[in-house]
Formats: C-alpha cells, structure tokens, sequence
C-alpha cells in the first residue's frame, strides 16, 4: 500500500503515508479530549460567560477580528510596493488593453522581431 | 456492441454534439417546467463525461485518436485526392487533449449539480445553463481540435459564453462592466489569435496544426504569430500583466460559473502549450520562449499572491490566487521548453517540470474550483462577500468549513493533499534549472497559506455573529458538488503517482512527441 502512494520527483521522492498517520493521531487525539468534555454544558446563566476580570462581556461584533485587520503589519511594511501596484489595477478598461498591447510589443522585441 | 463501438468511433464529435445539443435544446425544454431543464442539463452534462471518460481511456490505451469530419471514415485525415493536404476540419485527441477533456469534464459535472441549487433563486436559468453547456462546447473543442481556425471558433465559443456568464446578474452594474472587459479583452485577443493564423495560413496555406508544424520555417512571420497567439492566450490565462481582467470579472460572476472559468482560462494555457510544443516545437528559440513563459510566471505567482493578501473580497481574493497559480503552471512548463532542445537536461528536470506544470493544472482545477465553491455557498447563505462583515460561520456551515480548509489546504501546499504534490515536482525540478526560481515559488506558497489562514479566520472562526444567528448549511446539490472536488483533491494528493502515471507523464510525452503528432495526421492517408 505504502509503495504505490510514493510519488517519484525525478531526484528524490515523497509519501504521504507518514503525514495521513499524523493526521488520524491527531484526529483522534482531539475526539479523546473532546469526548473527556461536559456531556450537557448548561446553556444559560453565569457558567456560559467568559470572565473577564470583572469587566462586562462586550457585544459579539465587538470582540470579533474582521480579515481586513489581519496581516495590517505586512501591508504597511510593503507600502512602497502595494502603493505602486494597487493603482495599476485601476478598474478602466482602456488601461487593461495598453497593458495587454504593451505586453505583446515587449515580446516582440524579446523575440527579436523587432530590433 | 453496434452502440459502444458506434460511441467510441465517433466519441470525438460526439464529446462536443452533446453539451451542444444540450446547450441548444435547455431554453426549449426549460418551457416544460425548472425540472425538466435542470434533469435535462445535468443528463447532458453526465453524458459528457461519460464519453470523456471514454475517449481518454481509449486514447491512452492505444494512443491518438485523429477525427476527420466528413471524411469516409473518421480516421482518414489526409483524402487521397487533396495533394497530402488535410483539407477537412480534424480533431487530434492525444493524451493532452484527453487529460484537459477529462477534468473539463469532471470540473462541468460537479459545477453543474452545484448550480442546481445555487442558481434556483435566480431568474434566466434557462440561459444560465445554455450558456454553461455552451462554455463546455468551447473548452473541449479548444482542447480536443487539431485545425488553427477550428481553435480559434471554439475560443471565440469560450469567450461569448464566459463573458455572457460574468454578466449573468444582470441586476448589478459592476456584473454587466465586468463581462464587458471580459469580452473586450476577449475580443481583442480573438482578432490577435486570428491575425496570427491568417499569418501561417498565407505562408503554408493550411490551418492544420500537424501541416503546419511540418512546414514551419520559424521565418520573421512566424515570429510574429508566435508572439500574437502566446501574448494573447497568455492573457486569456490570465498571466500578469494582464491579468487585470481576472479579478474582477471572477468576483462578479456566480461562485460556480468562476469554478469553471477557472477551466476556460487553463484551456487557453493549454493552447498555449499546443503551440509551443506542437505547431513551432523545435523550430523555435527554446531558451527565450522559455524564458518568456518563465517571466510571466514568476510575475503572475508574486503579483497574485500580494495582491490577495491585502483583499477584503472572499471573491477577489480568490481570484488573485487564481493568478498566481497559473504562474505555477508557466513556471514548469516554461522550464520544459527553455530545455527543449536539450535532450540531456529535458531527461534530467525538464521533463518532470513539465510533468509538475500538467499536474498543476488538474489539480489547481479542483481545488480552485472548490474553493470558488464554498466561496459561493457563503454568498448563498449570508448575502455577502466581504471578509470584514463575515465570522462564526464554522459553527453552521460545518461542511462548508471542511471543504474549504481542505481547497486552502491544498492551494497552499500542505501534504497530503494534491497541491502539494505537484509543486513539489515543480520545486525540484526548477530547482536544478535555476535555484532562485524554486525559492520564490516556495515564497508564493507561504504567502499562499497566510492569506488562506486569513480567509479562514475571518470567515469561520470566532464567536457566532448575531446577524448570522439563522444561517444553516447550504442544501445537499451544492454540497455533493464540493465533495466532488473535494473527493479528487484528496486522492490525487494520497496517490499522486497513479496520476501521474495514468495521465500526466502521457500528456507530457504526447506534447514533446512533435513527431507523433505531425504523424498521426500525414501519416494518415
């Protein structure tokens, strides 16, 4: 079973066998825990709400982290390329076509059909 | 046995009358009840792939199959009278074709059955599955043709219906300019394809892919066409820069006509391939056409994954990496054809560079379809695609949230699943061409899975959000037709050899084989 899961990559190899037993270990590691877990949680009342020092639970909404806060630190640091190549998807149609045509003029002469 | 053996004589023409018949006979039928049309429609389609299934595995046990259209028997391509002309339209089904038929198909299918939900809130079905079917006609006749003119008919059949689909809520503005760049560019990129043709026809007076490629002189004309129809299906691939198309026109079409578009633009990559390999092969300069390919992929790899990094459209987002995973696929064949014309190299890594790009390409159809997928069921359910207003959404759309970490999963590359296994090859393969290559393609994979782990987070984590409070999953057509996908992602990663052996090493070889394939037409009268 192990050998026709083997996929040759001309220098090396890989199997996949190794990784699909982690993932089963894993998988039922994580029943265990959750099966060790109160069968009937109550569903109202003080038990239910995080603690949070003392302090009232904020709304849902709230406490939420929307994707356009995720990855901030990487955009900011690559804001010398993204304020370049953001306004080059502009949206016209006209600029699509030049970029297109400026394209094929480019390989033209990388071909060396133009010289 | 007078049907099977009518069926796999014919299955050729049959692979594109069907869908057609199909296309055309939905707006008649959809007067007959919703029913009907859609039983009518997912028929069609299953016979599609019934035949696709048919022809690849008869193309693969006995090789290319060669379809002359009105000639006395299919297989006469070359009529005794002509002057060793193919004169007739022909179709050269080789393992490439075959492959690119197959997971068209399967792609169809499963996108078919998912529609059947997705769209029925939706008015102008009977259109939306004409058009559907239309676009398959399209994509296997581009795949399956082995006529210049023939190719660029059904492009032009690809383009009409992807932009008509990218336009298909007609209700929104932003839907009707997105399907108008779509067809513009398109368009442009038509007449260009065309222009080249006109070019080899007015030197070699044919349109025969084989004929041609049997007479290619690779004279400045020659050149010229080369650039015009590389440039131009490289567009229509989506290759940066100009790729500007994609994202909007991807997240404005339904999630599951994008899935499928994500088909049409690799059949264009495919055409790209047939006419480097097939049409110029040897004739042309290897390394600069390889490196053109090269440049364009490690651009649409780098370009698209930053750019779906800073995203807020699920859609969107998704489409940049569609990008971006098109370059994966320029990168590894474009190192096959930088080594064509060196034996010793192409036996060393071109070869399985080239086997890797394939590869890519069926299995970036699968996960990207599927992603586009559950992209879709989200909008099914919530009515919006916009990262920063969605969370919580694991705690309803349980099965939703499992085929979407398995697609982001493999998108990003992590084993078992079958991105992983392809780009593994092309690491590796790249690697030995030029080390610096294999490591921004490495690079483009982390960003990959930074920017999935962020649509995740958004989309499913977190508390359950109020105005989410009565999402449920979406109903069972939409979710058989992710598993579909989600299905063939996980096996192609678990026994990617299989794969590899029974469709990608054929295809790859079938593509190098000029030879082969200028044969199994002159060598056919």
């Amino acid at each position: 079973m192990a050998a026709i899961m083997t996929l040759q990559t001309g220098t090396g190899f890989w199997n996949p066998i190794i990784w699909i037993i982690a993932f089963v270990i894993a998988f039922v590691f994580a029943y265990l825990i959750w099966m060790l877990g109160e069968k009937d949680p109550k569903k109202t009342g003080d038990l239910i709400r995080p603690y949070l020092s003392g302090n009232p639970e904020p709304a849902k909404e709230a406490v939420h982290v929307p994707g356009g806060n995720l990855y901030w630190g990487f955009t900011e640091a690559l804001q010398g390329y993204y304020t370049r190549v953001v306004p080059l998807h502009s949206g016209i149609l006209t600029d699509y076509l030049l970029w297109f045509l400026g394209v094929m003029a480019f390989v033209l002469v990388l071909v060396g059909v133009i010289v | 046995m007078i049907v099977p053996s009518l069926l796999l004589q014919h299955a050729p023409a049959l692979l594109l009358a069907v869908p057609m018949l199909g296309a055309f006979a939905t707006p008649l039928l959809g007067r007959l009840g919703s029913g009907i049309r859609n039983a009518w429609a997912v028929l069609a389609m299953l016979c599609t792939l019934l035949i696709a299934v048919v022809l690849a595995t008869e193309v693969l046990a006995t090789g290319t199959i060669v379809y002359a259209f009105g000639a006395a028997a299919p297989h006469l391509s070359v009529p005794l009278d002509s002057g060793g002309i193919p004169i007739r339209i022909i179709f050269t089904v080789d393992a490439m074709s075959a492959f690119m038929a197959l997971f068209a198909s399967i792609v169809g299918f499963a996108v078919l059955l998912y529609s059947l939900k997705s769209q029925s809130r939706n008015s102008g079905q009977d259109g939306y599955y004409a058009l559907l079917l239309l676009l398959t006609v399209g994509i296997l006749g581009m795949v399956c043709t082995g006529d210049l003119f023939n190719f660029f008919v059904f492009l032009e059949i690809n383009s009409l219906a992807g932009a008509a689909l990218v336009a298909y809520r007609v209700d929104k503005g932003v839907a009707v300019e997105a399907g108008l760049k779509y067809a513009v560019l398109s368009t442009l990129g038509g007449l260009l394809v065309l222009f080249a043709i006109a070019l080899l026809y007015g030197q070699y007076d044919a349109l025969n892919i084989a004929m041609i490629a049997s007479r290619m002189q690779f004279t400045l004309l020659d050149k010229v066409a080369l650039v015009m129809l590389v440039v131009a299906l490289a567009m229509k691939a989506g290759a940066v820069p100009m790729h500007f198309w994609t994202p909007d026109a991807y997240s404005m079409a339904p999630s599951a006509v994008t899935a499928f578009l994500v088909v049409a633009s690799q059949a264009s990559l495919y055409g790209i391939f047939r006419v480097v390999f097939s049409l110029y092969g040897l004739a042309l300069d290897c390394l600069t056409v390889g490196w053109v390919l090269i440049i364009l992929g490690v651009l649409s790899m780098f370009v698209g994954v930053t750019m779906a990094i800073p995203q807020k459209d699920v859609k969107r987002l998704m489409a940049y990496h569609a990008v971006s995973q098109t370059g994966y696929m320029l990168l590894g064949v474009g190192v096959g054809v930088a080594v064509l014309g060196n034996q010793d190299l192409l036996t060393a890594y071109g070869r399985i560079a080239m086997e890797g790009g394939i590869f890519h390409i069926i299995n970036h159809a699968m996960y990207k379809g599927l992603l586009f997928l559950t992209a879709g069921a989200i909008f099914y359910r919530t009515g919006t695609r916009n990262l920063n207003k969605l969370g919580g959404l694991g705690h309803s759309m349980k099965w939703t949230m499992v085929f979407f970490m398995i697609g982001a999963l493999a998108i990003a590359g992590i084993p078992p699943f079958n991105g992983f296994a392809s780009k593994l090859m092309i690491y590796e393969s790249v690697f030995l061409f030029n080390p610096l290559l294999s490591i921004i393609a490495m690079v483009v994979s982390i960003l990959t899975l930074a920017s999935f782990v962020k649509v995740f987070h958004s989309i499913f984590m977190g508390p359950k959000l109020p105005e989410y409070a009565d999402v449920r999953e979406v109903p069972a057509p939409m979710l058989i037709g992710m598993g579909i996908l989600a299905l063939f992602v996980i096996l192609f990663g678990i026994f990617p050899q299989q794969v590899v052996d029974l469709l990608i090493t054929p295809a790859a070889a079938a593509l190098i084989d000029q030879g082969g394939y200028i044969a199994s037409i002159l060598g056919g009268a």
